[in-house]
């Protein structure tokens, strides 16, 4: 979308478009850059015993703040409560409390810089430890010791939980422990340096349906807390103190997003039907059982994929059968009769027994993870499998085991179910005898042998997110690498194609899961794909409903073929972006939004 | 239970037996229970020498499944300490 002409040029800020809206309000910046510190030799012996005090005073400062943010934590992200205990550990763990106070008085310097002399020393430690994800530690040591210097040089620490106007949150990046300190209720937009279409910001804001645009790589440096901003989050503009002719016109645009957003939602009771008849399934997913209203508001065909980790997180012991089947059970009736796709337990060994979950930064995806470390705590996975076939008792429940990479894994966890189920027919418990059994596909080497995946099961789930990572060999957690994350390089569409053929062949369904299935800028692709069902946040659900009723199936053959042709994900890129512009309106209905 | 010597505290050794070793959250269990003793308490393995009471340095042992650790306790309740450490730690950190 082109700026109109009466808006300055030099208050423009153009990003990557990552939540649709327009909104119009307060910035606030939330400063996580490191505070300036002075270093001082202590002439008068005297003061050591001051430094120590005030080294002291701010380690108490710092535990009560930690404490208030953890009191504060909202119910629904207590699960990540346990960061805020480790770090309490590590502000009076030796390494940083003792080794300061020994370097104030033995080396007889003020107090930040032992501080800081003892997190490098800290750091040189850890620096050579050989695994990853103890070595990775330190990030929780700096973030609290950072916070410790902010309190010795008199900064008050970030406290997002204080914000108490509606305000547009500037930042450099958040990470997910930022975000759980965020007044949801009080953020209107975001804005980030870093991000792009995958990064935690974007997602979240998504699934909140907040306006965002990420990618801005200098906005913290060019907006002030207080200054007025624009955020296009459709269009990925940023205008910051906007003028009053500015103001009307994206106070326009506002109005007519929000009229189409919620025209759109309206319609979304409506089947997901091309124009010429072809028919496919939009499903949501979702991670627990509070979100199945908006599941049921934004017209999905049911829950394509629960991710059932939630239950697990943050507690000492894996929850009992009886609490995993009644939650199963809750969210299959309330979704009934439409279906419900469980996966099993998608952890990593590390991650599941660690109520302290520090395992976000080290690099889970070739480790114990998923079906495998299922099939090694073999109760555990008993435990849930009997609460799914429980629950499926509902009529509508269908399970997935994820991470599949070979004949092996999936045999050995079908073998575990039908000792399940056979259990529970010894017991005279009630199960639903037909229900489908399926696997996601996400590891290239479930890609190559689909053909004989797809004689064991009924149904393919592929999970794009975990498939483009593995086949790209690239983390998309990296900076570095994550501009590589292409969901339409040739060889991931190669590999979607010749998925559904597999599965096609052998008579199952093909469904996909993934961000990508989600992305309206793929839809007219995953259609000419012959996918059978996409599933995705529950808000995308009603656009990306619309956009296929908007399409032929036709069509979108020809697109595929097209897009098949490219060479590079740029030129695959430009390709749906082309469709969507000139065959779609732009999305959502970018053009339809009056100007 | 071996007891070296009563002045210099008494020592035992013990395997990590649960499959995480001794990563993030066994390690805070440790501090928690070794912070009850008055003690000076220390895990060694091969040849490092660490406080029980520090989470960060329990966590530079590097203790995957299998490493053989030596408790030690000094001070007037190392008797009460390296027993319940012990238990902690034969239990696996209460992890099934």
């Amino acid at each position: 979308m082109k700026i109109p002409e009466f808006i300055d040029k030099d208050s423009v800020l153009t990003g990557v478009a990552a939540s649709p809206g327009v909104v119009i309000g307060k910035a606030y910046i939330v400063d996580r850059s490191k505070v300036d510190i002075v270093y001082q030799y202590l002439i008068d012996e005297s003061f050591i015993g001051q430094e120590i005090d005030r080294f002291e005073e701010a380690g108490r400062q710092t535990e009560t703040q930690l404490k208030e943010i953890k009191a504060d934590m909202p119910r629904e992200l207590s699960e990540h409560a346990y960061i805020l205990d480790a770090h309490l550990l590590i502000l009076k763990d030796s390494m940083v409390h003792q080794a300061t106070i020994d370097l104030i008085r033995r080396e007889r310097i003020n107090a930040e810089w032992a501080l800081k002399k003892a997190v490098d020393q800290a750091k040189e430690i850890f620096a050579r430890i050989k695994d990853d994800y103890i070595r990775s530690r330190i990030n929780d040591v700096e973030n609290v010791t950072d916070r410790i210097m902010r309190n010795l040089v008199g900064h008050t620490p970030e406290r997002l939980t204080e914000i108490k106007e509606r305000v547009i949150i500037v930042a450099h990046d958040l990470s997910p422990a930022d975000t759980t300190q965020l007044p949801l209720d009080r953020v209107m937009g975001f804005i980030n340096d870093m991000g792009s279409k995958t990064s935690h910001t974007t997602i979240m804001a998504q699934a909140l349906e907040i306006a965002a645009v990420v990618g801005l790589e200098n906005c913290t440096r060019r907006v002030k807390t207080g200054d007025l901003l624009v955020v296009d989050g459709t269009a990925g503009h940023v205008i910051i103190n906007p003028n009053e002719k500015t103001i009307e016109y994206y106070y326009g645009r506002q109005q007519s997003y929000e009229s189409l957003r919620a025209e759109i939602v309206r319609s979304a009771y409506l089947p997901a039907e091309t124009l010429d008849g072809y028919r496919l399934e939009v499903k949501a997913n979702i991670e627990m059982f509070e979100e199945v209203p908006s599941v049921n508001d934004h017209g999905s065909d049911g829950i394509g994929l629960y991710r059932t980790e939630f239950l697990y997180l943050s507690r000492r012991h894996p929850p009992t059968e009886q609490e995993l089947f009644e939650d199963y059970r809750d969210v299959a009736r309330l979704i009934h009769p439409r279906p419900l796709t469980i996966r099993t337990l998608d952890l990593g060994g590390d991650k599941f027994a660690s109520s302290l979950e520090w395992a976000e930064e080290m690099n889970p995806a070739l480790g114990l993870r998923a079906i495998r470390f299922c099939l090694k705590e073999q109760g555990i996975f008993r435990d849930q499998l009997r609460a799914i076939l429980r629950a499926s008792s509902v009529g509508n429940v269908k399970v997935m085991f994820p991470m599949i990479s070979g004949l092996e894994e999936l045999k050995a966890a079908k073998n575990v179910l039908n000792e399940v189920r056979q259990d529970l027919t010894a017991e005279g418990v009630e199960y639903d005898r037909q229900m489908e059994v399926g696997i996601m596909i996400e590891v290239p080497s479930a890609v190559v042998i689909a053909d004989m995946l797809a004689r064991e099961v009924d149904f393919f789930s592929i999970g794009t997110n975990d498939l483009i990572q593995y086949s790209l060999a690239i983390d998309r957690g990296n900076e570095q690498v994550a501009y590589m994350y292409e969901p339409l390089h040739p060889a991931v569409l190669r590999m979607i194609q010749s998925v559904v053929q597999a599965g096609h062949s052998a008579n199952i369904k093909v469904t996909m899961c993934g961000e990508m299935a989600g992305d309206p800028l793929c839809a007219p692709i995953l259609l000419g794909l012959k996918l059978d069902e996409l599933s995705m946040p529950s808000a995308n659900v009603p656009y990306i409903k619309r956009l296929i009723r908007m399409a032929t199936f036709k069509e979108c053959q020809e697109y595929l073929k097209k897009i098949l042709l490219c060479q590079t994900s740029e030129e695959a890129n430009a390709y749906v972006n082309e469709i969507i512009l000139t065959r779609f309106n732009g999305f959502p209905g970018e053009k339809e939004i009056k100007t | 239970m071996k007891v070296k010597n009563k002045e210099r505290g008494i020592d035992k050794e013990l395997v990590i037996r649960n499959s995480l070793g001794l990563h993030a959250r066994a390690a805070a269990r440790i501090v928690e229970l070794a912070s009850q003793y008055e003690s000076f308490i220390s895990l060694e393995k091969d040849g490092n020498v660490v406080d029980a009471k520090s989470v960060l340095s329990l966590l530079t042992l590097e203790c995957p499944m299998g490493s053989k650790v030596l408790l030690r306790a000094e001070g007037e309740d190392s008797c009460a300490a390296v027993e319940a450490l012990t238990d902690l730690i034969t239990n696996n950190f209460g992890e099934s």
